[in-house]
Order: C-alpha cells, then structure tokens, then sequence
C-alpha cells in the first residue's frame, strides 16, 4: 500500500514494542492502544504543568487551559465544526448521548412524540432513550435491520411525529456504514433532531459535521487512540445555547446566589466541576496522530485488510460471518460452528490475539441473528495482514483443540 | 501442565462434546431458565424430585465448553442426592471455582479446578449451578405453599 508504512506507525505503539510473542491486538471496537505521542501528551501536563483549567492567575493553569481549549479546537477542526465551543468535553459517546437524553430530550419531548432509533445501536443509544422516553411520555420506536446488519426501509419510520432520530454512523457488530446523511436530510423535513452516535464511525472515516447536518454528533475519544475517560459531544450552536444544562456545579455557572444561579457560556455550561484534563489533552495528540496519517489512508489500508480478512475468514469451514461483506467497516463479528466464542476467544489468547466475545453491548442484534454471542475481530491502523493470517491459523488450532470437526 | 490445559481438560471437552443428561424432561416438578446478561449464554434446568432426592436432571441450552462441561458434570454429580446435600456439593464447588480450593471429595468436579485462574469464565462455570440452586429452592418455596 502507498504511503501507508505500517511498520512506522505500529512503532509508535509501546504495547506493541520489545515482545518475543507481539500482542495480535484485533479488539480495536472495544477500544484501541494508544501511541505514545498520546501518552507523552497526558505524562508531560502532570510532570510539566499539573493545574486546573480556567481557574488559576498562574502560568501552570494558563497553559492547562490552552492546552485543554487546544485539543477542543482540533476535535472540532476534525470534524469540520466551524465552532470549537459547539465542542463539549464528556467522558465518553455514553456520557455524550445521555447528556442529549437528559438536557435536550427532557425538555423537548412529550406525550405522543416520537424517538426513533434502529435496531443495530449500542445499548449506549438505546437505554439513555428508554429512559428518556419514559420520563417524557414520548414512544420509542426502532428501524428493523435484516440479517445482512443493513437497515430495512428507514424512510417508513420517519413521520411528522418523529422528534428525535438517534442513529450509529457505523456499527460495532456488523460495521455497516449507515447513509446518515440521507438520513438527517429526510428527517431534517419532518422536523425532527438527529444525534449522530461516531464512536464506531470517527476512528476510520472522515465524519464532516456540516456535511452531515446532524444536531448532534457523539464522540468516543478512547476508540480513536486517546485516553480512555475522554469524548465529546457535538451539537449546533443554536442548540447548545438553548438547551438546559446537564449536570450542576463549578465551572458551568456564572452567577450564584443563595437561590439560583446563571450559566456560564457554551461549552463551559455543560462541563459541570474539573474535567478529565489530561485525558481531553491527550485527545488532541490522538487528532494529530490520526491528521498525520491522514484519515482517508487509513480509511484505505483498512478497508484493503478487511477484504482480505473476510476472503481469509471464508476459507475455514464451518465459518458464518455476519452482515454484508462488501460493504462494511474494519469489523467482523463470525461464528464457528461447534465452537462458542468464549471457548475462542480463550484459545486465541493462549496464541497472544485479543478478539472480542459475547454480546457487544447490543442484545437486540444477537436476539435477530438468534445466536447467544459471537466473536468479534475489529481492526485499526497497525494491524496487519500478517495479524489476519494468524488470527485464521489460531481460528483452526482452536477448532482442532476442540475437536469439532 | 499449562493454565490453559487446566482450564481445558480432557475430561472437559469430553463432556462439551457428548454432554450427559442433555434433555428436556417432561413433567418435571421444576423448569428454571439461567442467563449470563455478561455473554448471552442460556441455559434451561429441568428437575424431577421424590421425597427431598434429586430423582431425574436434565439441561438444555446454548453455552460455551466450560459452561456445558460444568453443567453436564454436575448433572451427574446431583442425580440421587438430596436437597441439603446438593447445597453442600455446590458450596465446594463454589469455592472451588472462586479460589482453587480443592475441599474433600469433590471428585470429578475437580476437573473444574483451573477455572478459578479465569476470572472471566468463573460465571461460565457457575451458571447451571445457579440455576440448580434456584430451581430446588423454588421447589422448596412450593412445598411451603401446599
Ligand atoms: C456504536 C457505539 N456507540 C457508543 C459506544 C460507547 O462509547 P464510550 O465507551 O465512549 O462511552 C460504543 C462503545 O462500545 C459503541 O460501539
């Protein structure tokens, strides 16, 4: 592949360094390794310039502060934000889709209105609307998938009483890539608001927030080479400074007397005591990692190995690989038959590959596909074809161990 | 012998391969469903007793090697034992999976010994005994009841 050095690049991973069995790190949907740019990055703010943010008239909590807004601004430059204060730090897409639920949702919603989501969500974007809709009288309502993880008929479920459309980018079972832009557009003319979940989406693919229009964009920062601990919600501006804040305290208020309070500007309003700062800083370094690269090579050199992960994949008997084959993200979920997930997951341990087993946060997906779990291979910038090939050896040995066949 | 064989013992996957008292039985004086919210394994008990005796056992279910072997073992561990003496069989198996303990006479089970170095598969191991224990004592609660 041209200008893609992966050997460069995975020895910037000290997780992958000075190892007589190197890890074979295939869990990248959970979450990824961290380069150590990244690390540098959170170690220097606590050896270097350890203080709060937007509270100290001392040099030390200056730079904090500017490095913190920095990384705000490059998260924001990332995704094609116009505004880096439409940028809120939160602790990860969880807490990004809650924040939503409980400071837009809350106030927005009523009885008869509808939430609609899709079938392939994380529990992530479907509990904190569960909620959401039972506190507001509102009905929860899903897009079916069908078994190829592909969303059947969207355009039906989206009606003039939709309020709230919460949809994945791309999902963590089948890595389908949803058509969110399309999406948004056609929920944009019944009026409703759309919340973009790119925790799966953003480490592989170019997310552009004004090309998508969506209201609201959650982001994982953990799943895209940062500290885990650190995300961001995206939303409009004109819907930030309206809605309600989410959680109270230091940092989000501007006025406070015995009674009541004022806020503070957006972002700060919805960023309630100290955040996660070294954590956010790091989640700038991991933007510029990834801008280094350039997510469009990475888009490519993953999409390439995932074709030949799936070719290789094919050739074991016994193998079901689920969603469509063609078109999908850096993420395999695949059953062997005869052989439980757990028992393989375990095994490919014993061979130093770390793959994913069970449910994957989405029980609605393993009811439809009626499979107790799968197994799960998700790959990132430094995997390689070298890693698949034994992922599929480790796949057989296990199989063999078993004694299935 | 490696960890890994410990936790895979022969013994093990001989079970995962043909488990025993694999069945449903019918009119059984308990049917009790188990589940593992962690990996969506499932598992059904059916119970018959007579005069406080485990008289018939029987599992159904979707589970891993180390979930089915631990059933199908204990299935056979349980057949003719009374309630109390279920209860006290699964302390030490309890303990057993949980910190290694090998108590006095657990016999087979003690293929499941190695499970204890696996936090992640010690639920796997527990399930159907869970389950077990549950079922007998809403036999129990019934009793009550009549
Ligand atoms: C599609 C999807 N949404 C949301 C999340 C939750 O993200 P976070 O761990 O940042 O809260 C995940 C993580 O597994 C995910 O896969």
């Amino acid at each position: 592949m041209m200008n893609f050095d992966v050997e460069k690049i995975r020895a910037q991973f000290p997780m992958f360094a000075g190892k007589d069995k190197p890890l074979i790190y295939l869990d990248n949907a959970a979450t990824t390794q961290k380069p150590q740019s990244v690390i540098d990055a959170v170690t220097k703010y606590y050896s270097e310039y350890s203080a709060n943010v937007h509270r100290g008239i001392y040099a030390i909590s200056e730079k904090a502060t500017h490095e913190y807004e920095s990384a705000r601004t490059r998260i924001a430059k990332f995704i094609g934000a116009d505004f880096e204060k439409s940028i809120v730090f939160t602790r990860g897409a969880t807490e990004a889709i809650n924040l939503v639920a409980y400071a837009w949702a809350r106030h927005n919603l009523n009885p008869g209105d509808e939430i609609l989501i899709t079938e392939m969500e994380h529990h992530s974007n479907i509990i904190p609307w569960q909620l959401a809709a039972r506190d507001t009288g509102a009905t929860l309502r899903y897009i079916p998938i069908d078994e190829t993880g592909t969303l059947v008929e969207s355009e039906k479920y989206i009606n003039p009483k939709t309020k709230l459309f919460a949809i994945t980018q791309q999902s963590n079972v089948f890595g389908t890539t949803n058509p969110v832009k399309e999406l948004t557009e056609i929920a944009h003319s019944f009026g409703a608001k759309v919340l973009v979940d790119a925790a799966q989406a953003m480490p592989h693919l170019m997310v552009d927030v004004v090309d998508l229009d969506c209201d609201f964009l959650a982001i994982s920062g953990h799943k895209m080479l940062a500290p885990t601990g650190v995300g961001a919600l995206f939303a409009k501006q004109e819907i930030l400074e309206e809605m309600e804040p989410f959680l109270g305290g230091g940092e989000m208020i501007e006025q406070v007397t015995m009674e009541t309070a004022t806020w503070s500007e957006i972002p700060q309003k919805f960023e309630a005591g100290t955040p996660n700062i070294a954590q956010a800083i790091g989640f700038g370094a991991a933007v510029d990692f990834i801008n280094q690269i350039g997510i469009e090579k990475i888009k490519d050199y993953e999409g390439e190995m995932t074709r030949y992960a799936i070719a290789k994949l094919s050739e074991i008997s016994g193998m079901q690989i689920y969603g469509d084959l063609f078109c999908r993200g850096p993420v395999i979920s695949f059953n062997v038959s005869g052989v439980h997930s757990h028992d393989l997951a375990q095994l490919l341990d014993m061979e130093n590959i770390a793959i994913r087993a069970g449910h994957h946060c989405a029980q609605p997906i393993m009811r439809k596909l009626d499979v107790p779990a799968t197994a799960r291979a998700s790959f990132y910038l430094y995997n390689t074809k070298a890693e698949v090939d034994a992922l599929c050896e480790a796949i057989e040995k296990a199989k063999w161990f078993l004694a299935t066949d | 012998m490696s960890e890994i064989q410990q936790l895979y013992q022969q013994l093990i996957l001989e079970h995962n391969r043909n488990p025993k008292n694999f069945k449903e039985i019918e009119h059984a004086d308990c049917k009790l469903e188990g589940y593992n919210p962690l990996c969506g394994d499932q598992i059904t008990i059916f119970l018959k007793l007579e005069n406080d005796v485990i008289s018939d056992i029987g599992f159904q279910g979707k589970g891993c090697a180390i979930s089915k072997a631990s059933a199908s073992i204990m299935t056979t561990m349980l057949k003719g034992k009374t309630k109390a003496e279920a209860a006290e069989i699964f302390n030490k198996f309890h303990k057993m999976v949980t910190d290694g303990t090998i108590g006095e006479n657990v016999g087979k089970l003690e293929v499941l010994a190695g499970v204890h170095k696996f936090p992640s598969r010690v639920k796997c191991a527990i399930l159907a005994w869970h389950t077990t224990m549950k079922a007998l004592d809403e036999i129990k609660a019934e009793d009550g009841k009549r």
